[in-house]
């Protein structure tokens, strides 16, 4: 199979949402749910298949021209298939296949089943169209796409005015970190004079100055904070937990929050050129990093606590990145994928267990109950906290130990970094026994049960990926080093610590974070609810404070969203009112006077109107021989 | 030779007396009369400015509306025919419904 055949990964999702969309109604549960699977899973064997030459080696970016669309500006239906959008392919429709599989369960029983799949389809075929493009104008369109997915389905249950409140705050607050990345494609255009990556990337050294190079960086970081949910733009992310939980396991976990990270990887090339804007990108990941991981630790929803563990998570790619450690970022990319999507599936399938619970203080004491959900999502709890061997521990070290070995006052990063590994630990284990340990605090009436076999099997794919994917690059043999390289071609890439020795060093402080944070919480939350209640209480009034998310939200509303209401009925009813609508109604007003004083010469009299005719006859022929009109 | 200024006094003659007709008659059928009149006073200007200047332009000018008028007649008096089968008169001061 050549690569040209690799439109098909994104025409075989396409083709279901297609499908499903014009047919769904036909097709029922849970048929279409099957249906949308194989699609996802057709693309995957496509994609792996097309990954084979990078593996074998040998093999560097190839771009694949589909037709043309707009030459003028190097806009055209083109993909560009590396070892970058490779992993990325493989990610979005590996781990897509497994949730959309998941959610033939999940989704057992609403009336809307096929809408959902079309849905996720949609989302497949936009990510992948993201991931693929061959130019900046194509990874605009699937950028745009994926917002779009993503607020279909964060309003998937629209009838709740809340699930529509989020999918509106996701939609708009991504426009705003759009607008700087649309700002972004056009400096690159008017620089480049096209916006195909074969015309970009090669150049890049030649044609940039650093003052242009760090503007294109700074405003494509305002894009990647909005998708990827970085400070500031991070408060989409927990309400869009309104969707779903398949939804918030895919998009809003494991594939298109990460779109940021993919954009920065992808314009490395520009970014090497501008230091400050790549070290800006360090500081806001870490920053949230450490910011998110403090709100995680407060949340009582199931769900909020992994919305804020994602954002926490993607400040350790950001950080990553913006250190120029790509590989590292892209790795943790990908283990991140696969720990953070059994977390979210395996609380989707407590959820479903205990009909639709979602507060852990009304959880506790299920292990028995769900022993593959309870220990899956326990896997990837010890994956995320980062203790070896397990995938998170070798990504997650690979970031700190590069960050590291960068130096100078990536030492303050390195740390925050540290810390945000023993809060991960923390909340995590803290979720972890409050949802499974402990004696039962359901409410009264509800029967937990295991989820069927369709929801536990790809608990249990992705758990075995949780817990083996980290060995794809190991100190002892840099596998997925030596195949991302390519990609990065001509690019300064920050190394991890050299050497044994120091990598045991680093290795072992970052676990020992890890690995503490992890028997705090556990033997903290072991205890009595009386127990952990006064040691939340404890910390008080900080507790709070990160249980109301630094009340972010209501700085902003009272910022941004008043003012601008403020603005808004200043224009409807001080402009919009008087103004515009006086003068149109001053018009109406005045045509209807002109008319009530014309209208007795309608007198409906033919010998009046043939006065007036002969009258006017009359004057014109005077006007005529008086010599008028020349 | 009539001098053309006779031929033009009495174009205008017949057609004071057309526009007079209109004005001041009821009877739709005499009004269309004088609407005819006053046609042909037209025709008789053109005819006689065309002999004047020696020009064929203003008889062709008069076939012209020789056939239009031809046509306007039909269609008027079919109107008319109409009209006094449903109202029984043909006096238009009460035909005044479509007054402002």
């Amino acid at each position: 199979m050549t690569p040209d055949l690799l439109w098909l990964v994104i025409a075989l999702p396409l083709a279901g949402a297609v499908t499903l969309h014009f047919l769904g109604r036909f097709i029922k549960e849970p048929l279409s749910g099957w249906f949308a699977s194989a699609a996802s899973g057709a693309a995957f064997v496509v994609a792996a298949i097309l990954t084979w030459p990078f593996i074998e080696g040998g093999e560097h970016g190839v771009t694949i021209m589909l037709w043309e669309w707009m030459p003028a500006v190097g806009a055209n239906l083109e993909l560009f298939w590396d070892p970058l959008a490779a992993v990325m392919a493989l990610v979005v429709t590996g781990v897509g296949t497994l949730i959309h599989l998941f959610a033939i369960g999940y989704m057992h029983g609403d009336e809307r089943f096929s809408r959902f799949f079309t849905y996720l389809n949609l989302f497949m075929a936009s990510m992948l169209t993201l991931v693929l493009a061959g130019n900046y104008a194509m990874l605009f369109l699937g950028w745009e796409l994926v917002g779009l997915s993503s607020y279909l389905l964060i309003g998937f249950w629209f009838t709740r005015p809340s699930a529509s409140a989020a999918a509106k705050k996701a939609f708009i607050v991504n426009r705003i970190g759009d607008l700087g990345f649309l700002i972004a494609l056009m400096l690159v255009f008017t620089a480049f004079g096209t916006l195909s990556y074969s015309g970009i990337f090669d150049r890049a050294g030649s044609v940039l100055t650093t003052g242009v190079a760090t503007a294109i960086g700074l405003l494509m970081l305002v894009g990647a904070a909005g998708k990827s949910a970085q400070i500031p733009l991070h408060v989409w992310l927990p309400d869009a937990m309104e969707g779903p939980t398949p939804v918030s396991a895919l998009i809003h976990a494991a594939t298109m929050v990460t779109a940021g990270v993919y954009l920065i990887a992808r314009s490395a090339a520009i970014f090497e050129l501008a230091p400050i804007a790549s070290n800006t990108v360090a500081i806001i990941g870490a920053a949230t990093a450490l910011f998110a991981a403090t709100i995680a630790l407060a949340q009582r929803d199931i769900k909020r606590v992994l919305a804020y563990s994602t954002i926490s998570q993607l400040g350790y790619m950001f950080l990553a990145v913006g250190a120029t450690a790509y590989i590292a970022g892209i790795m943790h990319l990908m283990t991140h994928a696969f720990f953070k999507a059994l977390l979210f599936l395996a609380a989707g399938s407590v959820i479903h267990g205990m009909n639709d619970e979602q507060d852990m203080h009304k959880m506790g004491g299920l292990f028995k109950k769900m022993p593959i959900t309870a220990v899956t999502m326990g896997i990837a709890t010890v994956a995320i906290a980062g203790i070896p061997p397990l995938s998170g521990f070798w990504s997650k070290d690979e970031i700190l130990s590069s960050v590291y070995t960068r130096g100078g006052w990536f030492s303050i990063l390195w740390i925050i970094g540290l810390i945000t590994a023993l809060l991960t630990g923390f909340y995590m284990a803290r979720q972890w026994v409050l949802i499974f340990l402990g004696e039962p605090r359901w409410r009264s009436g509800t029967e937990p049960r295991e989820s069927p076999r369709v929801m536990t099997w790809p608990l249990i794919v992705l758990a075995l990926l949780s817990i083996g994917g980290g060995f794809v690059n190991t100190p002892v043999r840099l596998a997925f080093e030596s195949f991302l390289e390519p990609s990065f071609e001509g690019i300064t890439l920050q190394p991890a610590a050299d050497g044994w020795g120091m990598f045991l060093i680093l290795a072992g402080i970052s676990v020992l974070a890890g690995a503490a944070g992890v028997a705090v919480g556990y033997m903290t939350y072991r205890r009595p609810k009386e127990r952990w209640l006064d040691f939340e209480n404890g910390f008080q009034p900080l507790w709070g404070t990160w249980a109301a998310a630094y009340n972010v939200d209501d700085l902003y509303g009272a910022a941004i969203v008043a003012p601008g209401r403020k603005a808004a009925e200043f224009a409807a009813f001080g402009i919009d009112l008087p103004v515009i609508d006086g003068a149109v109604n001053g018009i109406g007003k005045l045509v209807r006077r002109v008319g009530e004083w014309a209208r007795p010469l309608q007198s409906g009299f033919v010998r009046n109107y043939a006065v007036l005719f002969l009258g006017g006859t009359f004057l014109i022929v005077l006007w005529l021989v008086a010599g008028g009109g020349g | 030779m009539v001098p053309d200024g006779w031929y033009m006094g009495l174009a205008a003659a017949l057609f004071l007396i057309g526009a007079l007709g209109i004005l001041l008659r009821r009877n739709a059928l005499v009004m269309f009369m004088c609407v005819e009149l006053m046609l042909n006073a037209v025709n008789l200007t053109l005819i006689s400015a065309g002999r004047a200047l020696n020009d064929l332009d203003g008889q062709v000018a008069v076939f012209f509306i020789l056939v239009v008028a031809a046509a306007e007649v039909v269609v008027g008096l079919a109107i008319m025919v109409a009209i006094f089968r449903r109202r029984s008169t043909a006096s238009v001061d009460e035909l005044s419904d479509l007054r402002g």
